[in-house]
């Protein structure tokens, strides 16, 4: 061995032996929380801000000592938006990382997918899906019992929209959504609502979510002579949409969005076509405009400024949603230890008045989602930013 | 706002189905050339268009070239993608069959499409519009100036092309090595050197399919893969090889697409296309200007 | 390629009956269990398309849409109707069938690249559909409370039991399949992969072939897509969409068209990377992918089969 070889060899040693005493924080023990996203893949604008919000989080947490003196590890899987993946991979974390409870996953779809293996591992877990399926099973007309969930239900973001349309005294309505699973979900609600808030849909329009252009819908929305245009959609084409709207001299019909167009970035894309767009956000995307005595305005702020510092990316609205689901289950271990069935019981019975990114949470064993309307304001896009809409 | 008649309304799906099927057709001109030389269908092919519209937001927005210097450089960039793509993945093959050579593509496509996330993330990027974002009123239906571009290059491409083919010796001597390769090797021509500047022209063509559609739908680095399938249905509507029948093929698409989802269903509208291509197939099992020679049997 | 030895079949099916405990016994791959039952499913689905494509010669990018309708048919029965999920297994396999010959009778006269588009086109069709029609599939959220699978009233309701269900159809479908292609269908099979014109020149009805494994293939993907469907309670058209079909031609291409056991050795392989090995390679996973399977079919173009042959010559060298 030569002398070169030795002292390489040497070095790694040194290092390895100073990696192992020298740990940054004596903690007691670890508490393991689980966490499914899909990080990569067609939906990665769901899941790599809830990555960043729950890594982010985790690191907080852990440098300012770990909860009650236990390290939180967070131990994070990619599904990729694929259901086969992310049922895969929380029975991985249940049965061989022996997590206490899982946060995600992050689509409506792959949550039902392990809804399943969270009853049977008596497992808790937080989805940070929108459907109302997730926590409503049809059977019993109750929640299922170890799942919750944190974002707004589609439910809600029709209702603040239509309540804002029937203010308005608007009610001749064009639907134009998206074909995955955010859009199909949103439609159904907008369609189930409509005779409520006494809607009439006058076109019913869909675009796939890789579509070049969306000329074709909005000409024939046009056509159907609507007050008011509502699209619900995520990703790049809902900027193709308002541009093509835009571009077509639509702009004298209302353009209202949905919960998805939560990110500054979209407004950007638009260039110049978003003025005057309206949508229902949570609170975490318009913080700066809560007023000082607004319930949720420090949290959100909080959130913000650091998501902003760490990353110099502006958040979306999806982040918050594993900031609510990852804040409730420290909250729970900081009370009840790692026990599953104890963080159950504790995220049904004692989640009271829970301050988070997109609302004020109140679960019960009748309600796992624990929101109530007003968790979205009406905003509206004005000189390339958001404003609370009248 | 005034109602908008029928004809205006069937006017603009026929722009649009236009403009959108000119992006398929230059795509399946793209699969036609590397075809016609190997009998590859080359999967990557929606990468290029995917490299071409992200490169051109890097020359022109980000480092701010003009318009005039960022577009060749962002083809030349592409091809040179293009060419990478046969040294590295094709011609190292060494027994090629239709299927491996397939599965080759596929990896280099799926390699193509990671690298363009690391290097630019997940999130969708805009170009400027090259002569501005103020439409153009037509008989009641609109028209962005960038359809204009799309179309206008589309054109440009096919005639460069067919010059290209018909008046050059190196045109003439891909053709001879499309019609049959081991006589072209006795002639004298390199044919190795025909696959590499078949990937090459393949390449550049998508980039430009890409630069041009950008400030339309604007570019992420997964968009590649829907434009391919989409461009390959136009090249086998048209039949594999042709070049006219590529052009129409993916006009075809591209208006099926617009007047279905004008007139019919917006959801079905993508299933409306590819049940037409079938039916063209049933019955003319070549394409619409594909030599029955051409479709000879291939062995997977 | 001839002969497909007996010894080897059974090692692999004492592999498959100690494999569960074997992964017990290690807890680092303890939940490999689990992930073998998908392999499972998958290689029923590459068992019948390496038959089609390996034996017989034909494409097809578009066996996700039976995998599909097999899943589909087995949710939609067992949930909107309540019936027996084994009979709805059974209807899932007919409807198939019936799918397959419509689709295949006039898609089989078609030739190479242009057969892979008319597969490939009917493999998005039926995707939009499942999508599209809300009312019964549930649209892209997809559909949930689909009941698991029990025998005599004795439930398959743990990861083991129904590694031994999946895997018990695996082999049957394996030896059924190697039946074929040892019996006068396989030298027929393989006459038509060799040249059209000549085996039907002799008398092989090529085309009837031809359908039969177009068929068979589909039927077995259909009750691939069921047992899915079963044991994961949940549907959604993702699953079955044109990456998976993709999916598939890869594994079949990696483990090596030509021969059976490749079908066998490419699903696990792939599954076991996709669902396992890649996740230490974090968002770098995809750019890992690409390049094995690159490096693979420059260096093994006959899959991963081919690598006994080729270290066999080395060692004659």
């Amino acid at each position: 061995m030569t002398l070169r070889r030795i002292s390489i060899i040497a070095t790694i040693c040194l290092f390895g032996v100073g990696l192992l005493i020298n740990p940054a924080q004596a903690f007691k023990g670890t508490y393991k929380v689980g966490a499914v996203f899909s990080v990569t893949g067609r939906t990665s604008f769901l899941g790599d801000p809830e990555k960043k919000t729950a890594e982010m989080i985790a690191e907080q947490i852990n440098n300012a000592g770990g909860i009650n003196g236990h390290k939180l590890e967070l131990i994070i899987y990619d599904s990729e938006g694929d259901a086969t993946k992310c049922n895969l991979a929380v029975k991985k974390l249940i049965i061989k990382d022996k997590v206490c409870a899982v946060i995600g996953p992050s689509l409506s779809g792959t949550s039902l997918a392990v809804l399943p293996v969270a009853e049977k591992n008596k497992t808790p877990l937080i989805s940070c899906a929108a459907s109302y399926k997730i926590v409503h099973n049809e059977k019993t007309g109750k929640p299922y019992k170890w799942v919750f969930k944190t974002p707004q239900t589609d439910t809600m973001a029709v209702e603040a929209i239509y309540s804002h349309l029937f203010k308005r005294g608007l009610n001749k309505i064009a639907i134009i959504s998206v074909t995955s699973g955010f859009g199909a979900s949103g439609r159904g609600e907008l369609i189930r609502l409509a005779p409520t808030y006494g809607m009439t849909i006058v076109a019913d329009e869909k675009y796939g979510p890789k579509d070049t252009d969306m000329t074709a819908q909005l000409t024939k929305i046009k056509g159907k002579t609507p007050q008011v245009i509502v699209n619900w959609s995520v990703g790049p084409t809902q900027v193709t949409v308002l541009r093509n709207w835009r571009d077509l001299g639509m702009s004298s019909i209302p353009f209202y969005q949905s919960h998805g167009f939560g990110s500054r970035k979209n407004i950007e894309l638009a260039a110049g076509a978003a003025e005057g767009i309206l949508c229902p956000l949570g609170s975490c995307n318009i913080a700066g405009l809560l007023s000082a005595s607004h319930p949720q305005k420090d949290v959100t702020m909080k959130y913000s400024k650091d998501y902003k510092a760490k990353y110099n990316e502006s958040l979306s609205s999806f982040g918050g949603h594993a900031w609510d689901a990852l804040q409730m289950v420290v909250q729970a271990l900081s009370n009840v230890g790692d026990d599953k069935a104890k963080i159950r019981d504790y995220l049904e019975n004692n989640i009271k008045d829970f301050v988070g990114q997109h609302g004020v949470f109140n679960y019960s064993s009748n309600d796992h989602n624990g929101l109530s309307k007003d968790a979205f304001n009406m905003v509206v896009v004005k000189d390339g930013d958001w404003f609370l809409a009248d | 706002m005034e109602k908008i008649t029928l004809a205006s309304q069937l006017l603009q799906y026929l722009i649009t189905g236009l403009t959108v099927g000119s992006v398929y057709a230059m795509v399946a001109v793209g699969f036609n050339i590397i075809y016609n030389v190997t009998e590859i269908i080359n999967f990557a092919q929606g990468e290029f268009v995917m490299l071409g519209g992200l490169i051109m937001v890097f020359f022109h927005v980000a480092v701010g070239l003009p318009l005039i210097l960022a577009f060749p450089a962002t083809v030349i960039l592409v091809t040179l993608v293009g060419m990478l793509l046969d040294r590295l993945a094709i011609r190292p093959i060494r027994r090629p069959s239709v299927l491996t050579l397939i599965i080759a593509t596929i990896a280099a496509s799926i390699l193509i499409k990671g690298a363009a996330m690391f290097i630019w993330g997940k999130d969708p990027y805009d170009l400027p519009a090259f002569s501005g974002r103020n439409p153009i009123t037509f008989l009641g239906a609109v028209i962005q100036p960038q359809y204009f571009w799309v179309i206008g290059f589309l054109v440009i491409t096919a005639i460069a092309l067919s010059i290209f083919f018909d008046r050059t010796i190196i045109g003439k001597a891909m053709s001879a090595c499309a019609d049959n390769a081991d006589a072209a090797s006795l002639v004298g021509i390199n044919v190795k050197q025909m696959i590499l500047l078949s990937f090459a022209l393949s390449a550049g063509i998508g980039a430009v399919a890409g630069i041009t559609v950008t400030p339309i739908s604007l570019m992420e680095y997964d968009r590649g893969v829907m434009l391919a399938i989409k461009g390959f249905g136009a090249a086998i509507l048209g039949g594999l090889g042709s070049f006219p029948g590529a052009i129409l093929g993916g006009l075809i698409i591209g208006s099926i697409e617009s007047f279905g989802a004008g007139l019919i269903s917006s959801g079905y509208k993508d299933a409306f296309a590819l049940l037409v291509l079938m039916a063209v197939l049933f019955f003319k099992p070549s394409g619409i200007f594909g030599d029955i020679e051409i479709s000879k049997i291939k062995r997977f | 390629m001839l002969r497909i030895a007996k010894l080897p079949i059974a090692i692999f099916a004492l592999f498959i009956i100690i494999f569960p405990w074997i992964a017990r016994q290690i807890p680092a791959i303890e939940h490999y269990t689990d992930i073998m039952v998908f392999a499972g499913i998958y290689c029923l689905i590459t068992i019948g398309l390496s038959l089609l494509m390996g034996y017989t010669g034909q494409i097809s990018i578009g066996h996700a849409a039976f995998y599909g309708i097999g899943a589909y048919v087995s949710a939609i029965l067992t949930v909107r109707y309540g019936l027996n999920p084994w009979a709805c297994m059974c209807i899932g396999m007919a409807v198939t069938a019936a799918v397959a010959l419509l689709v295949g009778a006039p898609s089989l006269k078609l030739k190479g690249h242009y057969l892979a588009m008319a597969t490939l086109a009917f493999g998005i069709i039926i995707f939009i559909i499942f999508n599209e029609e809300t009312e019964w599939t549930g649209g892209p959220d997809g559909m949930a409370g689909i009941p698991g699978l029990s025998i005599f009233g004795f439930d398959l309701d743990s990861v083991e039991k129904y590694f031994y269900l999946v895997w018990g159809f695996v082999l049957a479908a394996f030896v059924f399949t190697v039946n074929v292609i040892q019996s006068g269908t396989g030298r027929a099979l393989r006459a038509i992969h060799a040249s059209e014109p000549a085996s039907s020149a002799m008398g092989v009805d090529v085309f009837r072939f031809k359908i039969m494994i177009f068929v068979y293939s589909a039927v077995l993907a259909s009750l691939a897509g069921s047992l899915y469907a079963h044991y994961l309670n949940f549907v959604n058209p993702s699953t079955f969409d044109l990456f998976f079909s993709i999916k598939l031609l890869i594994m079949i291409a990696l483990g090596g068209m030509h021969n059976i056991w490749g079908a066998v050795i490419g699903a696990g392989l792939i599954t076991f990377l996709s669902y396992e090995w890649l996740h230490y390679f974090e968002e770098f996973d995809v750019i890992v992918y690409g390049a094995i399977l690159l490096l693979v079919t420059i260096f093994l173009p006959n899959g991963l089969v081919g690598v006994p042959g080729i270290v066999k010559g080395w060692f004659r060298r």
